[in-house]
């Protein structure tokens, strides 16, 4: 217990890293992943394959291989960043974009084909329909799966830990090399770090999910 | 086609969208000529690189390489997933029906176990395997991948029966089943049918997150692609990451395909339909967790 309080600038250090990195890659995550979401719900053919190739590369692909790939391989193919965390995030993000593509879709495909088609009836135009009708209708569906692909990035964000940058599962390595006497301490300190995040994260989902709930 | 954000196209739509395919088109080919020209810079598609899987240099044969690859790299990622998809769904269907149970002082501390457990990075669970509990590197991983899992299966397996009509159970109730009678012979054999689909992605989470045995030095497939690449050297790393991506997505895409398909024949044939294997895959808006 002594060493996890003695530790507690490092943990915070490792906090502080782990949460930029989810934030950072959250973001970019994010407009990637609307893009390539409006992509593959887009009348266009190409543009519909290239989001679907895209996830399916990237969704059949494990994390740590994204990791290698912008840690180890990148390198060989001319990108050199000075340190680990540019990789980190870039891995991150290309890794989470795939999911929130995923929810983007499937959220806009959940709203009912006669809304759309009422609002067309009507003499709404196409920016109209889709701000007034289809995306505030697709907002509510695709929030709840968001926050537990940012849950779930939280929580892969320990890879980059694997990776040389000392974010909290990279301190846990550190402290535990440290001191090998209170390895449980230690290792269950890190574990509370990230419950922090993960779990006032999920109560969030499931509330927003009862809150956003509706008959359709 | 129509679609919820467009109508079928008439003619003047249909030449614009060929207009905007094009484009398009251009657009995704003009990204793969960049990564094609980046590579050829660096001299990535010379021959001699890609010779690796065909005559090693170093006093190798190519059955050496692809051996390291397959059977001991492949077999070390299929062996570890194997045994902890086993050991998982056993716990997971334990824990479901735990979860459920009438006396809350079983309930609650199961309810809390699950959230803890779904809450921590896999990794951090491996690592507490091997340097806590004193595993072996290869039931480290296991470790890691049975705590996690197996909270996730008796979230999908307890979201499947709750999912089920109240009149299941309340017949079974009527015909003088106990709870337990209900819950075994009834409940649980229709919301496993039910959850097939989310419970196979779950296992290609599974399978993929066997590749975090990396980090904490398990001998699997990628490790297998990085002591590839220490011994020939660095410049082949590009040559071997491909490879390993398309052994992974091979595989993976194979289990996808088959949660797919569940999918389809199930909706075919139970009555009450099958959960979409989606929900689970991006962490949808049931309760299966988070397979991200």
């Amino acid at each position: 217990m002594d060493t996890v309080i003695d530790e507690l600038p490092l943990y915070w250090e490792g906090f502080t890293t782990t949460l930029a990195l989810t934030l950072l890659s959250a973001v970019i995550a994010l407009v990637v992943g609307t893009i390539l979401g409006a992509f593959r719900v887009s009348p266009v053919p190409t543009l519909r394959w290239f989001g679907t190739v895209y996830v399916e590369i990237v969704r059949n692909t494990p994390l740590t291989l994204v990791f290698i790939f912008f840690v180890f391989v990148a390198p060989q193919l001319g990108w050199t960043p000075s340190d680990f965390f540019a990789p980190a995030v870039v891995a991150l993000s290309v890794y989470t974009a795939a999911f929130v593509c995923e929810a983007v879709r499937s959220g806009i495909n959940s709203v009912g084909l006669g809304q759309a088609e009422a609002s067309r009836a009507i003499g709404l135009t196409f920016p109209q329909t889709l701000r007034l009708v289809v995306l505030p209708q697709a907002f509510r569906t695709v929030v709840p799966p968001l926050i537990n692909i940012f849950i779930a990035l939280t929580k892969n964000s320990s890879v980059a830990g694997g990776f040389f940058v000392a974010e909290l599962f990279g301190v846990a390595r550190q402290l535990t090399n440290a001191h090998p006497a209170d390895i449980i301490p230690v290792l269950i300190g890190i574990a509370a770090f990230y419950l922090i995040i993960t779990i006032p994260a999920g109560i969030l989902a499931g509330y927003v999910e009862r809150k956003v709930a509706f008959a359709r | 086609m129509s679609s919820i954000l467009y109508d079928a196209p008439g003619p003047r739509t249909r030449r614009r969208t060929m207009v905007w395919s094009v484009v398009g088109a251009l657009f995704v080919l003009g990204l793969l000529y960049l990564a094609y020209r980046q590579l050829d810079s660096r001299g990535q598609w010379e021959p001699e690189r890609w010779q690796i899987f065909t005559e090693p240099p170093l006093g190798q044969s190519a059955s050496d390489v692809w051996r390291s690859l397959l059977i001991d790299g492949l077999g070390a990622t299929l062996r570890a997933a194997g045994i902890a998809a086993v050991i998982a769904l056993a716990l997971g269907v334990l824990l479901a029906v735990l979860r459920m149970a009438g006396t809350r002082w079983v309930r609650w501390p199961v309810t809390t176990v699950i959230e803890f457990f779904r809450g921590l990075p896999v990794v951090l669970l491996m690592f507490f395997g091997v340097i806590a509990v004193g595993l072996p590197i290869f039931w480290g991983v296991v470790f890691g991948l049975v705590i996690y899992n197996s909270a996730i299966f008796a979230e999908i397996l307890r979201a499947g029966i709750v999912s089920l009509p109240k009149g299941q159970s309340e017949a079974s109730y009527a015909i003088g089943l106990s709870r337990w009678q209900t819950l075994f012979t009834v409940l649980l054999p229709q919301a496993i049918r039910r959850m097939l689909p989310s419970l196979v992605s779950q296992l290609v989470v599974l399978l993929k997150d066997t590749s975090l045995g990396f980090i904490i030095g398990y001998a699997e497939l990628l490790r297998r692609l990085q002591l590839n690449t220490q011994f020939f050297g660095q410049r082949y790393w590009f040559q071997f990451f491909v490879v390993g991506a398309a052994i992974y997505i091979a595989v993976n895409f194979t289990l996808s395909r088959l949660a797919v398909y569940l999918e389809r024949r199930g909706t075919a044939k139970a009555a009450g339909g099958v959960a979409k294997a989606d929900d689970a895959a991006i962490g949808g808006t049931t309760a299966t967790g988070i397979s991200v």
